[in-house]
């Protein structure tokens, strides 16, 4: 059976044991109909022309794992950013792990999307918000049909969390394969300002595929800084669905550091409804062997004195694929927009490819809009520049790479991930060089 | 010190260098002048190991070991700096950063351990101090945005940093106002000793006046045509590089 029979046929069965009356059963059932017409987004789709799921839909997944597996916190330890106190929501195959997690309601809400969808207390956030600004095309209706499980998180007025959020999802191998659905939804109001890192995790080799979806509101003056950490083995795949509503001077940036995993497509939409907001959109993408990843970005600039700033740089070894495409849309009231992108990558080997492909739309004629992308080698004077101060070749390579993505980290405002970000980039690279940035 | 015998040298086929002899001895100053294209630069380039350039005949002997094949970081550990007519921008990595990392580089291929942070500090203020580099220079993005006397300060910066047997300056009085001039000669002349050697490579005089030399050389299509005392630039100062042109044509 084709993956997209069997998640109907699972869908029928999922419906019979959840609740009837919840709140989103029909968005549910509304949800299953438009992938269903559909069907999984191919490469005669525009947005999907250079990157083909096909590899990745032929495993048998398992949609609902039947059993539950426990990890011990010490043998995933390395996977959080356990230097700082924070919150954990952590999942096992896409179940709750209350040992390995911790929560609060204390003053803010940080728990779970299961609690959300069935407390009739969460009945009005639900109906207000839950589904509110995902598009409605297949990847994210087949994840609404699904939902059942992830963070939710809602900061009320006037409120600086002071601990960083994490999201963390494990795939633990208990199943041959396991397609996952986490849905998460953040509203943060008036004044607040919150910290979130996300990480998804495969820890074996079984195939894992994860279909995301995560909807952010940022109400008036609300600050979100999010950091997604991508760095999963190269069995995982992952399709990350994001979206962003911001409301007047709001300040939302979105870190997406993606170096592991087989297939990577980041969907990342920020819709600005109000004035004076500022959205920031950054990603280093460092792969090599037969890694994919594809970044696809819009920022809609609805209303006038606005900003964007979308800066992405990737590195590509091996046989790797880059996609970026980035859509800056500039509506006609939206005058006084600023809105800078820019995309900058190195081809470290001759078979690696980056398709990249800036897109503006601009209605408002009184804008500064700007956009650039670069394909590039490693600079050979820089190379002989370093080699004559007698820093090897390969070091040399390091420190340039390491140069080139600098930018983008420097605008992470929790220094432990810079730290481990710079880390994993060192790793990555193979060299040891002697300093921090 | 060095030993250059016979060098020919090419870059995509086109012959540069045709046939260059020359014998620097530690302690010695020796000036490279010669009109443009004649081949300074690409002799400065191919004694650093640019990979662009291939020689063809002759060797290059540092201490009587052939060098030819060794890759230019292995030349900067066995003591060759190369100060570049243009030295390259690195933007993301600071002066202090880059330094430690040759440093430390350096070391390691020498075998020894990595020099403790606090030395290196003091090392590097030191260092400053002599070129008159403001400390807040140092924390800035290797030559990104730097003037041409900042950018050829570093690189003299550099070479006190690293202390090389043999150091090659590629036109570093290029750009330079003449108080950046006599910060850099004052630099060179510190870092000179009985056990190291320079080569200055320049198309004027002017530099000579502050950093004498003692054996001056006429670079002209690719071989080296007249050699002599410091006088030698002097007169071709006065002269200019026609006369030599005419005698070698003759």
């Amino acid at each position: 059976m084709e993956l997209k029979e069997k998640l109907i046929s699972s869908f029928l069965a999922f419906e019979n044991h959840v609740d009837l009356d919840s709140p989103i059963h029909d968005v549910r059932t509304e949800a299953i109909k438009i992938f269903e017409n559909q069907g999984f987004p191919t490469k005669k789709e525009e947005a999907w022309k250079y990157t083909s799921l096909n590899s990745i839909l032929k495993h048998d997944y398992s949609v609902f794992p039947k059993h539950e597996k426990n990890i011990e916190y010490n043998d995933v330890k390395k996977y959080f950013i356990h230097e700082i106190d924070s919150y954990k929501i952590v999942f096992i195959d896409g179940k709750y792990s209350s040992h390995l997690s911790q929560t609060t309601h204390d003053g803010i809400d940080v728990c779970l999307m299961s609690a959300a969808l069935n407390k009739p207390k969460y009945r009005l956030i639900i109906e207000n918000y839950f589904n509110k600004i995902a598009p409605k095309d297949s990847l994210n209706s087949l994840n609404t049909a699904f939902s059942q499980e992830g963070a939710y998180i809602q900061i009320p007025k006037n409120k600086l969390v002071e601990k960083p959020i994490q999201v963390i999802h494990f795939s633990t191998g208990n199943e041959a394969a396991l397609m996952n659905q986490p849905r998460n939804l953040i509203v943060v109001n008036e004044n607040s300002h919150v910290q979130i890192i996300e990480r998804h995790q495969s820890l074996t080799d079984n195939p894992v595929l994860t279909n995301s979806v995560t909807e952010i509101f940022a109400n008036k003056r609300a600050i979100v800084d999010y950091y997604k950490i991508q760095n999963d083995n190269e069995h995982a795949s992952l399709i990350d669905n994001t979206f962003i509503n911001q409301k007047q001077e709001s300040h939302c940036s979105i870190h997406t550091f993606s170096f592991g995993g087989k297939l990577t497509r980041n969907n990342l939409n920020f819709y600005q409804n109000g004035e004076r907001i500022d959205s920031t959109l950054k990603g280093v993408t460092i792969i090599g062997k037969k890694q994919h990843v594809d970044h696809n970005t819009l920022v809609h600039h609805i209303e006038p004195n606005c900003e964007s700033h979308q800066d992405y740089k990737g590195i590509f070894d091996d046989s790797s694929t880059g996609v970026f495409n980035g859509k800056v849309l500039v509506d006609k009231e939206a005058q006084k927009t600023n809105a800078f992108q820019s995309n900058n990558n190195i081809l470290v080997s001759d078979k690696a490819s980056i398709n990249t492909k800036p897109q503006l739309e601009i209605f408002a004629d009184d804008v500064k809009c700007s956009h650039g992308c670069t394909i590039g080698q490693l600079d050979e004077s820089a190379m002989f520049y370093m080699r004559s101060r007698g820093i090897p070749e390969k070091e040399a390579k390091g420190l340039l790479m390491y140069a080139f993505s600098n930018n983008v980290l420097s605008s992470v405002k929790i220094p432990e991930i810079k730290q481990r970000i710079t880390k994993i980039i060192a790793t990555k690279l193979g060299v040891n060089i002697g300093f921090d940035l | 010190m060095l030993e250059i015998k016979n060098l020919h040298a090419s870059v995509e086929d086109k012959a540069i260098l045709r046939g260059i002899n020359l014998v620097v001895k530690p302690g010695e100053v020796h000036a490279i002048m010669g009109p443009n294209g004649s081949g300074k630069s690409t002799l400065a380039s191919v004694i650093a190991g640019k990979e662009e350039y291939e020689v063809t005949e002759g060797e290059i002997l540092l201490n009587n070991e052939d060098i030819d094949e060794l890759a230019a970081e292995e030349r900067a550990h066995k003591g060759v700096f190369l100060s570049f007519q243009y030295p390259i921008e690195i933007p993301g990595v600071s002066v202090t950063n880059f330094m430690k990392t040759a440093i430390n580089e350096t070391r390691k291929a020498k075998g020894l351990e990595e020099m403790p942070a606090k030395d290196m500090l003091k090392l590097i203020r030191e260092k400053a101090e002599l070129l008159e580099i403001d400390r807040k220079f140092l924390s800035r993005s290797l030559n990104e945005g730097f003037s041409g006397g900042e950018k050829k300060r570093n690189e003299i910066f550099q070479m006190a940093m690293l202390e090389p047997k043999l150091a090659i300056l590629d036109e570093t009085d290029s750009g330079l106002d003449i108080d950046a001039l006599r910060i850099v000669a004052n630099g060179v002349n510190k870092l000179k000793s009985k056990d190291n050697a320079v080569i200055v490579i320049t198309h004027y005089q002017r530099l000579l006046e502050y950093i004498v030399p003692d054996f001056v050389h006429v670079l002209y299509d690719g071989r080296i045509v007249k050699s002599g005392g410091k006088e030698l630039a002097h007169q071709l100062e006065e002269k200019g590089y026609d006369w030599i042109k005419e005698e070698v044509n003759a």
